[in-house]
């Protein structure tokens, strides 16, 4: 395994709210995180700080050396497009993922938007190409969005609350498809998620906050912890942990 | 006279090529920008830009300078004012437009009775008037016109990013602070690059009307601003000759046709006959 990326010692602030403290851990390659926690617990916070839209107010964020901010590839809680007249096709929106692996001044070439086509088939879609983002329902917006995030081949995947607008048959599709991308094509995965349940049966570690990093690894891990056990209590505890009914725990 | 003899005459006039030259490059400036400002719910930072260009037009007639060359960096100026005030203070957007633009009627109007004498020009700059483009007029257009349309194609998918997802055009590297405040600076020039024609009380209606209608039809982004721009050069060309031969107004027809096309493809929409 190689490192993707190491936190230390993050501490995020919102003006001076402090919203999470004392933070590390190491992400390496091929990881897929459950991100889960209470509401206004740091989830989001974390997520805005890898992206570079919230800087620490201490620690550091690296990400090993060929992976800058550039190869993060984001989808983010609300990609519902609110305004269904916004004329945008499908093709049009994934190509803007790839702005962020283009120099000044970003303009596309012919191999861009073979990048796009292949990235939509990837992900099933490439029939909806041509067509207008408002008219999909909301899986389909919801791959079309994985497509923009996925466009610029990056490294590491981050999600947002992915799948809390979507239907649990469309939700389980689309948790299946990232389980692919993470084991087919090695796409490194951290996903925020209230869906408990979901992420225990998907991903392969959990990172627990509130304010503080309460625990990170994996559930197997987490289901032996002793001290996990104090924190939740014993139903909580493996709940999360998606073990129990499916012979691993 | 039959109207197309109507028409032949009037294309035999030097100031009706010129309305023509300089209405097309306006109409493609506000078809072009009117996308990317309705689709950011900045329509209204048009309108209050207007607003400004009469204060800045009213300062042009008393120092006897031309409008056009006076209007450019004080309504740019007005627009960073209105973006600086909504960043610094918090204040909300439209707060920050209706405070900017109140003040500067306030200054045009002082300034219009500070000077008297020139009521019958400044009517001419508030609905529009095809008689007064001087040559040089055309010239400043043509470059005015140049450099907008230049820009957006030169930003184009920047400004794209900004308008559909401005959270992810940032994460994406863009910046994004500098894609708004380039619109603004576009839109300046746009407004007053439109008020010889026009006129400042009606040129954000250009802005809005032919993306509005667009909208009703097209699927794409790019297609919106094809869509747009073919509406608004059709309204303005159409407008100018209406008012030459039926002696109305030019800049309140050519916003009384943008007005007829939006009704007319929205009923359609609505009717199920377009749409994507």
């Amino acid at each position: 395994m190689t490192t993707l990326l190491t936190v230390t010692d993050l501490e995020l602030k919102y003006g001076r709210q402090e919203v999470l403290s004392g933070v590390s851990f190491v992400v390496e390659r091929g990881d897929y995180i459950g991100i889960a926690g209470p509401n206004g617990s740091g989830k989001t916070s974390l997520l805005k700080a890898l992206l570079g839209l919230l800087p620490p107010a201490r620690g550091r964020i690296q990400f090993a050396d060929h992976a800058g901010n550039r190869s993060v590839g984001y989808l983010p809680q609300k990609t519902m497009q609110s305004d269904p007249l916004f004329p945008a096709t499908v093709k049009e929106v994934v190509m803007t993922g790839l702005l962020a692996s283009k120099r000044e001044p970003r303009w596309f070439a012919s191999e861009d938007s073979a990048r796009a086509d292949a990235v939509l088939a990837r992900l099933g879609v490439a029939a909806l190409s041509g067509k207008k983002v408002g008219n999909l329902s909301g899986g389909q917006q919801q791959r079309v969005m994985l497509a923009r995030a996925m466009a610029s081949s990056p490294q590491l995947l981050i999600l947002d609350e992915p799948t809390s607008a979507l239907d649990p048959r469309i939700r389980d599709e689309f948790y299946e498809l990232l389980d692919e991308l993470n084991k087919r094509d090695g796409v490194t995965i951290m996903l925020v998620s209230h869906d408990i349940g979901s992420i225990g049966k998907y991903t392969k570690k959990l990172m627990y906050l509130d304010n503080s990093l309460v625990f990170f690894g994996t559930y197997d891990e987490f289901c032996g912890s002793e001290a996990m056990t104090t924190y939740f209590g014993s139903t909580s505890q493996h709940l999360f942990c998606w073990r129990h009914g499916h012979g691993a725990c | 006279m039959a109207l197309v003899d109507l028409i032949a005459e009037a294309l035999t006039f030097t100031f009706i090529q010129r309305a023509l030259v300089v209405g097309t490059l306006i109409a493609l400036c506000c078809a072009f920008l009117g996308c990317f400002l309705v689709l950011r719910k900045l329509s209204m930072i048009g309108d209050g830009l207007a607003h400004v260009s009469f204060a800045t037009v009213a300062l042009a007639l008393l120092l006897a300078a031309s409008p056009l060359l006076v209007s450019i960096p004080l309504v740019t100026l007005a627009s960073f004012a209105i973006l600086s005030l909504s960043e610094r203070t918090q204040m909300h957007g439209d707060a920050a437009i209706g405070l900017v633009s109140s003040f500067a009627i306030a200054v045009g109007v002082l300034i219009a009775s500070l000077a008297q004498g020139f009521n019958v020009d400044l009517m001419s700059f508030l609905f529009g008037s095809i008689l007064v483009i001087s040559h040089a007029d055309v010239l400043i257009s043509l470059a005015l016109a140049a450099v907008i349309l230049g820009t957006v194609v030169l930003f184009y998918n920047q400004l794209f990013a900004v308008t559909y997802d401005e959270d992810f055009a940032r994460v994406s590297g863009l910046n994004t602070r500098l894609i708004t405040y380039l619109t603004a600076m576009l839109t300046a020039m746009t407004i007053a690059l439109g008020i010889r024609v026009v006129g400042t009380m009606l040129i954000s209606s250009l802005i809005v009307f032919p993306t509005v209608t667009a909208l009703q039809v097209a699927k794409g982004f790019k297609s919106t601003i094809a869509v747009a721009s073919v509406i608004s050069v059709t309204c303005v060309v159409l407008g100018v000759f209406a008012s030459y031969v039926y002696n109305l107004p030019t800049g309140a027809t050519i916003v009384l046709l943008n007005a007829a096309m939006f009704l007319v493809l929205a009923g359609l929409r609505k009717l199920g006959a377009i749409g994507g």
